[in-house]
């Protein structure tokens, strides 16, 4: 069992929480770090910023853009990760980003540069399991986790490809389109993660346009993560420096929702089923 | 064999690429978020049912001789040649032909892959269509073709691009486009493709993005370089049946690269035809440039792994030329391939390069070019010293110069 997988609980979602790394400067990041793990997260998600992130919304583009405005390299990114290691022996630390930037010196160089800064997975956006000769067996090698994505268009013909080599959870992208804006139907992700859940025995995460507790509680009825990333980059751009103490409040409202998502109907179920484990 | 007709692919062909993930080599591929994955999948189905359908390739010729204006001429430059022979050391100064693909309908080779890949939408179900554009002539053939067949269309531009090129704003809106200024990232052509790609991702089920340029997830590079081989293909024939003998070098233009892959791929397996293409070096290779070969590294971006121009860490540097049709970052993925193995050779002009042969053929044979095929011809200038009177040169005129003449004009400082 890895770190990732020891955080999705059995009797609760998991919160996942993204934020961008050097947003809005290097020197601030590991606060806001610190904030999510004070308000709750189980799993953090470091953003690596890129010049072209063509699947984020307005506010993850504009956190990227802010972060290299002010310089940020892929070694702060690291270092960011080593000392988050050092503070937080325990919680898993995920890095979400391109291909490109994690490709540039090399698959095997960014594996076990990840790995050395403490980092448990890393999800790349734009390589798909038809491109992933490079990344994941130099994840695999250096005992990482490949985080693998699956949408509303992936059919039935392409999820054991999918979920082939995904590993720590898998992140359902609940709607067909960028980061931060849409939200999908509950009954469609319902029936999402019934299938996921069908091809594969990795945690299922949902994601994309998760902003409210109710949202999040709703969907962790049903999932066993939620990732909300967006909407805490707001936080980020609207208090700067000051955003931590803004961060813990709201990831811990998220939290608090899905610390009851399951106390519906099935929660008895679901305690008998534990206490027969 | 006929003269008309390419050579057969053979089993040691240059022609045979990509394979079937989509490679040319180490590079091309389907580098995309997985929400566009089944989509490109499909399209790759639907292109590869096309190809087969003698229906479809007749529909595709007949827009391109009725509509678009092919075959475009194949047209000896007399007078450039001969003032070229004037400065060149004695004996040397080859001929010079041009592909005309300027006198196209819309004023470039742009409308070529258009009117193939709006049948192809069609042929989809598909009832909206995007583009990204730079200098706006991908743009305008876009919206060209889709007030032609009454398709909706979507324009993605940079903001910086659309207060730079007015005219073919306008020229798109005339048409029936909805243009969207970017207004991210640099707010040039990359950040436009960013933009477009995000609008397929969120509508996914109706939409056909028609990319302007050989590169891009694969099959695009493919089908791109399929419907702009006609330049090759015409080039190829027409150059055997006016002179019965095909040319001893091929230049073009290259921004993404589809002109230039569209002249070159019908020439491939001709062992003694060697090809040049032109990038863009701006102010110079030292300074800003859109050199992606010349100054650039493989890397992974727009769904393609390609040369591109980057930093160390991999962040997309923002490329300059004053050629907005050269000004992108990468370049095709086939093209990358192609300078690996050696069988095309590459090399750069610089604006004022370009804003000489500019004004050259202007002035030498009555052709107001593109500032895109400009560069061919400051390349073909700087070739013909080296090359023998007996030999041929053959460039692409990919577009004509209206376009650019404000930008011209403020190069050489006139008030217009």
């Amino acid at each position: 069992m890895s770190r990732l997988s020891d955080a999705f609980p059995a009797n609760r979602p998991a919160l996942v929480t993204f934020v961008t790394a050097g947003d809005p400067d290097v020197a601030s990041t590991p606060a806001i770090l610190d904030a999510l793990v004070a308000g709750g997260a189980d799993v953090i998600e470091l953003g690596m910023p890129f010049t072209d992130p063509m699947a984020d919304g307005p506010a993850i583009q504009a956190a990227n853009i802010r972060s290299l405005a002010g310089g940020t390299t892929t070694a702060d990114i690291l270092n960011i990760a080593r000392e988050f290691r050092g503070r937080h022996p325990a919680v898993p630390l995920v890095l979400m980003g391109y291909a490109n930037p994690m490709l540039r010196r090399g698959a095997q160089w960014f594996a076990e540069a990840a790995r050395d800064a403490g980092v448990d997975g890393v999800i790349c956006v734009d390589v798909p399991p038809e491109e992933d000769d490079a990344l994941g067996p130099a994840l695999r090698g250096a005992g990482l986790d490949l985080i693998r994505l699956a949408t509303p268009t992936t059919d039935a013909a392409r999820l054991p490809e999918v979920v082939n080599g995904a590993s720590g959870f898998l992140y359902y992208v609940s709607v067909a389109g960028i980061t931060g804006l849409q939200q999908a139907q509950q009954g469609s992700i319902e029936q999402a993660v019934a299938r996921l859940k069908q091809a594969t025995d990795v945690p299922v995460a949902v994601g994309f346009g998760v902003r409210t507790p109710e949202q999040a509680r709703e969907i962790g009825a049903v999932a066993d993560g939620v990732v909300v990333g967006s909407a805490i980059v707001e936080i980020v751009a609207q208090h700067g420096a000051d955003a931590p103490a803004y961060v813990t409040t709201y990831v811990r409202s998220l939290a608090d929702a899905l610390a009851s998502a399951r106390q519906g109907p099935n929660a008895l179920v679901q305690a008998c089923k534990e206490a027969a484990r | 064999m006929t003269l008309t007709s390419a050579p057969a692919a053979t089993p040691n062909s240059f022609r045979q690429q990509p394979d079937a993930r989509g490679h040319f080599g180490d590079y091309g591929g389907r580098y995309v978020a997985e929400t566009l994955m089944p989509l490109i999948l499909d399209l790759e189905r639907a292109y590869r049912a096309a190809k087969e359908d003698p229906a479809f390739q007749a529909q595709f010729d007949d827009l391109l001789e009725h509509y678009v204006g092919r075959p475009s001429p194949l047209y000896y430059a007399e007078r450039l040649t001969d003032a070229l022979r004037e400065s060149a050391p004695k004996g040397m100064g080859p001929e010079i032909w041009f592909k005309r693909d300027e006198l196209n309908h819309t004023g470039a080779h742009k409308i070529n892959n258009c009117v193939g890949q709006i049948l192809l939408a069609m042929r989809m179900g598909k009832t909206r269509i995007i583009a990204e554009t730079g200098a706006g002539q991908h743009g305008v053939a876009t919206a060209t073709v889709c007030a032609r067949f009454g398709l909706p269309c979507v324009i993605y531009m940079g903001a910086k691009d659309v207060e730079r090129q007015a005219p073919n704003v306008f020229r798109m809106k005339l048409l029936g486009a909805e243009v969207r200024a970017v207004e991210s990232g640099a707010r040039t052509l990359k950040d436009a493709m960013n933009e477009a790609l995000r609008d397929w991702v969120a509508n996914v089920h109706d939409t056909f993005y028609i990319i302007g340029t050989a590169a891009g997830p694969h099959p695009y590079p493919e089908l791109v370089r399929d419907f702009q081989s006609v330049i090759g293909r015409e080039a190829r024939a027409q150059m055997l049946s006016r002179t019965g003998r095909l040319p001893d070098l091929l230049v073009a233009a290259i921004g993404g690269g589809s002109n230039a892959i569209g002249l070159f791929h019908p020439f491939l397996d001709d062992a003694d035809v060697q090809m040049l293409g032109v990038e863009a070096a701006g102010e110079g290779l030292d300074a800003k440039h859109a050199a992606s070969l010349a100054g650039g590294f493989p890397g992974v971006l727009h769904g393609n792994k390609t040369y591109l121009l980057q930093d160390d860490d991999g962040q997309i540097a923002e490329a300059h030329s004053i050629s907005a049709g050269l000004d992108y970052p990468g370049i095709g993925p086939e093209h990358a391939w192609l300078k690996d193995i050696g069988r095309v050779t590459y090399t750069s002009v610089t604006d004022t390069e370009a804003l000489d042969a500019f004004q050259l053929l202007c002035r030498s044979e009555g052709i107001i070019p593109a500032l895109e095929p400009s560069h061919a011809i400051a390349a073909v200038v700087a070739q013909s010293k080296q090359m023998r009177r007996d030999q041929v040169i053959l460039a692409n005129l990919c577009g004509r110069g209206d376009k650019d003449i404000f930008t011209v004009a403020e190069a050489l400082r006139v008030a217009i």
